[in-house]
């Protein structure tokens, strides 16, 4: 007989975390330690060989991360995760397992500034080909792709412009060249989307974000679903005996957990972005009420969505949960219980506007973070996106008068108040 | 975990309860899974009998051509060999009144799996014994593995 399947809302508060065996400890200990006593020698080797599973030391292992781990690849149906230090070092964390020189990546246009340079800066030191790409353009995603293409890259959710991405679309078309899909999930949360259930191979959060909640901890998380073929001829660096790791085939050896434990025991291990305990702890206690707080969210966004789009002063609302959004039929497929709370909407008047439209707001926290309890505002151009040139700002979806809101669970009725200021404030301007 | 029904979770966990199992295709290499399996297995006080026709002796245990040549038989047989061997292997587990067959990831054969479940032995097949000991009484949760397990109870120290 099969275990029973026990729901989402179960999940986000058992998944990972077990009484603990000696204390009895509900609640997961916070293992603020660095390193673990070895029973002796002999289960010290078979640990440092990942012959026998044992906790070596915090760069590499630790239980109270170790529980933040299970419980996101459980709620978003993996084989596995491995957390990091931040959202950026999970995406390094998965670059700098897959590539080498002469490799390539197909990535969407429409990203989160940070990934933009990410890719593009920290790519090409390493002599990785990079294309970025129209991400609703189906034919540009098979285009770009090559014979050295590696890894296709996207947001589940755009940010700021809220793209929403065909995920079984581009995966088909990743696995029809033999490619995985990494899917940065962090604004839908496994809550409102599950990529690995339409195909997606890997999933990358800013866990700081929505699955933390309360803008407290960084912290970022890579999920694999386990069904990647690894063995396919392409990837070698994970196929093939590893000169890293004392010649062991990871993916022949360790199965549907073989990209986890290289990802792990050599990648984690040698860049070092360890996730502190203090912080597992944390996000992993955010996640049990992540649903809750995403109904709350997904409600707020679109009450203020409405009422922004309903104004005259604004010129656009990007908030993909509009009737009519042009990614209507993709939300209905991957989006049923909402679009999560970060959009941009713009003001007439350019940056200037922006400013004056920001200094006015008093619930509205003026800050570069999404995905916190409390309503967050910015103006991407001069902040979160600044590194960007103006065509790489175009093709993300922000003009000079665009202001990005991420909303939080506040009372919604406060909060269009707070925003009505804001147009109070152009309004009595010269 | 899964509808597949070489892999219920209730004959896995009666399975682990089986104590001396015959690895058939067992490597002597240090940094094969089977190895890996095997010196796991021993360190969790199962008794392991190695079975490959090309090694005398294999983590300093006897080593045996066949499941056919071990005394006093085994309750388990966990093959690491190409399917297609799949089904003489379970012909001769049956033979010598093994329990269970257990067959590791990738080693897929619905035809020596139903040859064995029609004798009456338990069946797991494309799962790790390793990787299952460790979900229901090991430390696979060290990992951020999805052990699936869901549970308010408090286990005994491990």
């Amino acid at each position: 007989m099969a275990d029973r399947e026990f729901g989402f809302e179960t999940r986000t508060v058992h998944a990972g975390s077990r009484p603990e065996p000696t204390t009895g400890a509900r609640a997961t200990p916070i293992y603020q330690t660095t390193s673990y006593v070895f029973e002796d020698t002999e289960a010290a080797a078979a640990y440092f060989n990942l012959q026998e599973y044992g906790n070596t030391y915090s760069r590499i292992m630790n239980p109270s991360v170790a529980a933040f781990e299970e419980r996101i690849a459980n709620l978003d149906g993996g084989a596995g995760a491995v957390a990091f230090a931040s959202g950026l070092a999970a995406q390094s964390a998965v670059l700098f397992t897959l590539l080498r020189p002469g490799d390539h990546v197909v990535c969407s246009s429409a990203l989160y500034g940070g990934s933009v340079t990410q890719f593009k800066h920290v790519l090409g030191k390493l002599s990785v080909g990079l294309e970025f790409v129209d991400p609703d353009d189906l034919e540009a995603w098979r285009g770009a792709i090559g014979d050295n293409t590696k890894l296709l890259f996207a947001e589940t959710i755009g940010n700021p412009g809220g793209n929403i991405l065909d995920i079984e679309a581009v995966a088909q078309l990743a696995h029809e060249h033999g490619c995985p899909l990494m899917v940065d999930n962090t604004f839908a949360t496994p809550y409102l989307c599950r990529p690995l259930e339409w195909g997606a191979d890997l999933v990358v959060y800013s866990a700081t974000k929505f699955l933390g909640g309360h803008g407290t901890s960084l912290g970022g998380v890579v999920v694999d679903s386990g069904e990647f073929n690894w063995s396919n001829g392409r990837f070698p660096v994970v196929a093939d005996p590893s000169p890293a790791y004392h010649g062991l085939a990871f993916h022949e050896t360790f199965g549907v957990y073989g990209f986890l434990t290289k990802l792990r025991a050599e990648t984690l291990r040698d860049l070092g972005a360890a996730l502190s305990p203090f912080n597992a702890f944390l996000l992993a206690q955010g996640v049990e009420t992540l649903p809750l707080r995403m109904r709350a969210h997904v409600a707020n966004a679109q009450t203020v969505a409405e009422f922004l789009q309903s104004h005259p002063m604004v010129a656009r609302v990007t908030y993909p949960g509009l009737p009519d959004s042009r990614y209507r039929s993709l939300v209905e497929k991957y989006l049923p219980l909402g679009c999560s709370a970060v959009f941009c909407f713009d003001l007439p008047g350019g940056r200037e506007a922006g400013r004056r439209f920001i200094e006015a707001l008093s619930l509205f926290s003026h800050l570069a973070n999404v995905g916190d309890a409390k309503s967050l505002v910015i103006h991407p151009a001069s902040t979160t996106h600044r590194q960007l040139n103006d065509q790489e700002l175009t093709a993300a979806g922000i003009g000079s008068g665009t202001i990005r809101l991420s909303v939080g669970i506040e009372d919604a009725g406060d909060l269009v108040w707070d925003l009505e200021q804001g147009f109070s404030a152009l309004e009595a301007a010269p | 975990m899964s509808d597949n029904q070489w892999q219920d979770p209730d004959i896995i966990r009666g399975a682990l309860k089986l104590s001396r199992i015959a690895i058939v295709g067992l490597s002597s290499k240090e940094l094969r899974a089977s190895n890996f399996v095997a010196r796991y297995m021993r360190y969790h006080g199962y008794e392991v009998v190695p079975v490959n026709p090309a090694e005398k002796e294999i983590l300093g245990l006897p080593c045996y051509p066949t499941l056919a040549d071990i005394p006093g038989g085994v309750e388990m047989v966990d093959v690491f060999r190409q399917p297609k061997l799949v089904p003489d292997i379970a012909g001769e587990s049956l033979a010598i009144g093994a329990k269970c067959l257990w067959l590791q990831f990738g080693v897929i054969s619905e035809e020596g799996a139903n040859i064995a479940a029609q004798g009456g032995m338990d069946v797991v097949m494309d799962r790790c014994l390793k990787i299952e000991h460790a979900r229901y009484h090991g430390r696979l949760h060290w990992l951020g593995l999805n052990t699936g397990n869901i549970s308010a109870r408090r286990s005994k120290p491990d």
